[in-house]
């Protein structure tokens, strides 16, 4: 759900100075010939519309088509399980990426935290204090993994609120920060998981869905509702559209930062929980780099980074678009190293044509 | 009525912090270790740190400039890589303009997405880091290079030779340093990339190119990267295809150490300077005190959060964030 336009215009005259007033229906339909009508006709439907407002879904169906056409095997239903399970990591932090960034923010610290969580998962099914537990060894492993990752959250954001440096760089700091907290804790070893029913969950299936990507959807739908449907959501866009008129308005704007970063923190978590139960191990080098992908998967499905604006709904498509191309040209045998370069493209490409086709007959200085 | 006078002098202390912080670690450090202090040590840090510090030194250009560089890592790969690979092909005297002018033109790629297309440097450094690291592995093949003949080849001196009795790498790095410095302070290149940076708009209305100052810093930016290559494929005399891997952050966590504003107009050269030196010399007085080098990362968490904080405590004048 898109923020009201009220707050959509406001921002458009912050940016590209006032918008031209919308062309009157009559005077479309009125032209001679009838193609000024049918142009108009097929901009009214919505689908075409919405098309236009989410780009990626295209190029998602796009790509989707090509690899069905492409790859023998792609078109078929364990294969879209496939890249449903291979996204998942991706994708869970990406739902929380893009509530940060709708705030304004970012983070950076993201793959750290995964490989931290990953670690301690894995390693406190082994301590002797819950040697005569069984299989519930996992319970609080997977509880104290997913709790390091909010506390972690919790700093950044504690952190970013009351000195006010800028999440940018207090991230980046904690990214290098907490990588090395994970090579202290884990002493450079990599952890393996004893109990076979960790690894074994992996494989588990809920009907025809893996079990990973159920969890990969649904929380895309709480994360969905939790951005379009609450006050916390609404709360989101505004301090991220302007955050001194959210701070006027009321909204406590550093604990409100604060709350996003844990949620952050908590998908990061559950990433590397998930991450390293299909491992079977916790390696101290986990997750990096994959601070970009996310970031990557949250610009190309239309969140700006400058805040205010976004989705799940194109997040969940950045990432599905990510994994459909790497999917595909993996069954098409590609060299990985083409993955690459045609990502790399493909984001620089989406910012350029988004900023050609949003600069709509605005004004603006041509600078 | 002392209390009076530090509060109203705490600003410009805290405007110093990193100089003080950087000054309190190496007497820390000459405590804790007595071959911290000596020439040797100090010398071989130095040596250590030009690879990264030539690379800040253009990223802090592009910096003051209002942009991002995130790409360096993976262009320090590429030029590594190529240079390494050149050498043995065409000979070091053609494989170093070579890869200069091949760096050069990613360069120009960023400077053209960047200053004319206008697009967002962050997102667009992103998807070139990820473009470059491709380009690497399509050239190479997956495969990791190495000069053949690494004791008869002149190549050696950038990165094991000396210049009067100091490294070459220091030397270098030295001589860019001062080379950027007088650029920036003095000329009217440097005034007009402080502009660009400090108020785009107002700096358009004053007649500065906007676009063309922003072309210029990706391509000192590049031409940066390019000389760390040679000095870093002289040193190893062969390349992994992801050397550059995580370089980025390094040098943008020295460009922050060293006070710049990521916002842009305003920063020093120098003063990143200082901040990679400070980097290297907690890595080093770390390992010198018998700690795992991964306690560096942990003191530079910490170093990075609280130097910022401080500046930017100084320039608001209050400690903490006044948003509620």
């Amino acid at each position: 759900m898109t923020p009201p336009d009220t707050v959509k215009q406001s921002r458009q005259m912050q940016d590209d100075g006032p918008a031209a007033p919308p062309l009157p229906q009559a005077a479309a339909e009125t032209l001679p010939g009838g193609t000024s009508a049918r142009i108009s006709l097929f901009r009214d439907n919505p689908l075409v519309r919405w098309l236009m407002d989410n780009p990626i879904w295209g190029f998602v169906l796009i790509v989707f088509v090509f690899f069905s056409f492409a790859s023998e095997h792609f078109f078929e239903f364990s294969n879209v399980q496939n890249i449903l399970v291979q996204t998942s990591t991706i994708g869970l932090i990406a739902l929380g990426m893009t509530l940060v960034m709708i705030n304004g923010n970012i983070d950076l610290s993201v793959g750290a935290t995964l490989a931290l969580a990953a670690a301690f998962a894995v390693d406190v099914q082994s301590w002797a204090v819950f040697a005569s537990w069984g299989n519930w060894q996992i319970l609080p492993a997977v509880c104290l993994a997913l709790l390091v990752g909010i506390a972690l959250g919790a700093l950044n954001g504690f952190i970013v609120w009351k000195t006010g440096v800028d999440a940018f760089i207090v991230t980046l700091g904690a990214m290098l920060g907490i990588r090395g907290l994970v090579f202290v804790y884990t002493g450079e070893q990599s952890f393996y998981a004893m109990n076979f029913a960790y690894s074994d969950f992996s494989v588990v299936s809920v009907g025809p869905l893996p079990v990973l990507a159920l969890i990969f959807l649904l929380c895309t739908l709480a994360v969905h509702l939790l951005l379009s449907r609450t006050v916390h959501g609404r709360n989101t866009y505004a301090v991220g559209g302007n955050r001194e008129a959210a701070v006027n308005a009321g909204i406590r704007v550093g604990p409100h930062m604060m709350i996003n970063f844990m949620i952050i923190g908590f998908f990061a978590a559950l990433s590397g929980v998930l991450l390293s139960t299909q491992m079977g191990a916790a390696t101290p080098n986990l997750g990096r780099d994959y601070e970009l992908w996310v970031i990557t998967a949250v610009v190309l499905g239309g969140t700006k980074l400058t805040g205010g604006k976004g989705d799940i709904i194109g997040t969940f498509g950045g990432v599905l678009a990510i994994g459909i191309l790497r999917n595909g040209m993996n069954l098409m045998q590609v060299p990985a190293f083409y993955v690459y370069v045609i990502l790399g493209g493909i984001l620089i490409a989406v910012l350029f044509l988004d900023k050609r086709f949003n600069r709509t007959a605005n004004g603006g200085l041509r600078l | 009525m002392l209390l009076d006078r530090l509060k109203a002098g705490g600003p410009a202390i805290a405007r110093q912090g990193i100089l003080i912080a950087f000054i309190v670690f190496m007497i820390a450090f000459t405590f804790m270790s007595d071959r911290f202090m000596t020439a040797d040590n100090l010398m071989s840090v130095f040596r250590q740190s030009a690879i990264i510090g030539v690379m800040a030194l253009g990223v802090t250009i592009v910096v003051i400039g209002g942009n991002l560089d995130l790409s360096v890592g993976s262009m320090l790969s590429f030029a590594t890589v190529l240079v390494v690979d050149l050498h043995d092909k065409i000979g070091p005297e053609l494989a170093i303009p070579a890869m200069l002018l091949a760096t050069l033109c990613l360069g120009a790629v960023n400077g053209f997405l960047v200053g004319i297309l206008r697009l967002n440097s962050l997102i667009v450094t992103l998807g070139m880091l990820s473009v470059i690291q491709g380009l690497v592995l399509i050239y190479s093949g997956g495969q990791n290079v190495d000069i053949a003949d690494q004791q008869g080849t002149w190549f050696a001196v950038f990165g094991r030779g000396a210049v009067f009795g100091i490294a070459t790498p220091i030397v270098i790095f030295g001589a860019m340093a001062l080379f950027f410095h007088v650029i920036m302070t003095t000329t009217p290149f440097g005034r007009r990339v402080y502009a660009v940076g400090g108020n785009p708009t107002a700096s358009t209305f004053s007649g500065i190119p906007r676009s063309r100052v922003v072309f210029a810093t990706y391509l000192i930016s590049a031409l940066c990267v390019g000389v760390a290559a040679i000095m870093l494929g002289s040193r190893v005399m062969g390349s992994q295809n992801n050397v550059g891997q995580g370089y980025e952050l390094q040098v943008l966590a020295a460009v922050i150490l060293g006070g710049t504003s990521l916002l842009g107009g305003a920063g020093s050269v120098l003063r990143t300077v200082l901040g990679v030196l400070m980097l290297a010399f907690i890595q080093n007085g770390l390992i010198l005190m018998g700690q795992p080098y991964y306690t560096q990362w942990l003191v530079t968490w910490a170093v990075i959060i609280v130097a910022v904080w401080l500046d930017v405590a100084a320039k608001r004048g209050r400690l903490l964030s006044p948003i509620a």
